[in-house]
């Protein structure tokens, strides 16, 4: 089981602001759970179109789409950050 | 040390809480980010037209926990790249109106060019590396704010100088 978390404008598009995957072994890497998401969820697919707005981190830390990921995971997707 | 926090901060009572903690300083550079009460969306837009807006109150969401080590992480690169003494970081998280404070850098160095070049890096790095996104609320409703090309130009700034 991965945790994966919503944030920012992501979260609002998504109505929520996270949701608990069960991990199969289809799901090997970022890529393959941002496909998985998107498949179940017309308005995660909607952000992924739009790639450039959208980042991953994977434990606390942003990551590229072929990061791996392994159960138990703290999985984050979010828009660009905007801080100071 | 690094704060995240929804009170205010104060600059005198910070300041002089850094200089005991550097001990033998020769100079303390502090940064305070306000809340704009205009905001400019050219500048993240990169287009020509202007369309400014009064901004009545800026709402800062965060990742708690990733923020925390993000912001650890960007003051252990200044310490490994500049001679700081002293170093000390507070962002304000949630609802904050215009011109309140919003974010605090400050550092300590025994001549002034280690801070003023540390205080600067933090700065440009905690903008677009540390996750916070603030949402803007203007007469005219409220919306997300687009991280800026300019943000991330500073960034690459400090990573050819390597």
């Amino acid at each position: 089981m991965i945790t994966v978390h919503y944030f920012a404008s992501v979260r609002e598009a998504l109505s929520r602001d996270r949701d608990e995957i069960e991990l199969t072994n289809k799901i090997q890497k970022v890529s393959d759970l941002t496909d998985l998401l998107a498949l179940q969820d017309e308005n995660f697919s909607a952000l992924v179109s739009n790639e450039n707005k959208l980042l991953t981190a994977v434990n606390q830390t942003v990551v590229g789409a072929d990061h791996p990921v392994h159960d138990d995971d703290e999985v984050a997707y979010f828009p660009p950050m905007t801080g100071g | 040390m690094i704060s995240i926090q929804t009170e205010d901060f104060d600059l005198g009572r910070e300041q002089a809480e850094l200089r005991i903690a550097a001990g033998d300083a020769g100079a303390i550079v502090t940064f305070t980010g306000l809340v704009r009460e205009v905001y400019d969306q050219t500048a993240s837009e990169g287009g020509s037209e202007s369309k400014n807006e009064s901004v009545v109150a800026l709402t800062l969401e965060h990742y708690p926990g990733m923020t925390e080590k993000c912001l650890q992480d960007i003051a252990d690169q200044a310490n490994a790249r500049w001679r700081l003494l002293a170093t000390r970081i507070i962002h304000r998280v949630g609802r904050l109106q215009a011109q309140d404070q919003i974010v605090l850098v400050a550092t300590a160095s025994a001549h002034r060019q280690d801070a003023f070049d540390a205080a600067q890096f933090i700065m440009d790095y905690l903008k677009s590396n540390a996750p916070f996104w603030k949402k803007q609320e203007t007469p005219n409703g409220s919306e997300w704010v687009d991280s800026r090309q300019s943000d991330d130009d500073a960034i690459a700034r400090w990573q050819k100088s390597c």
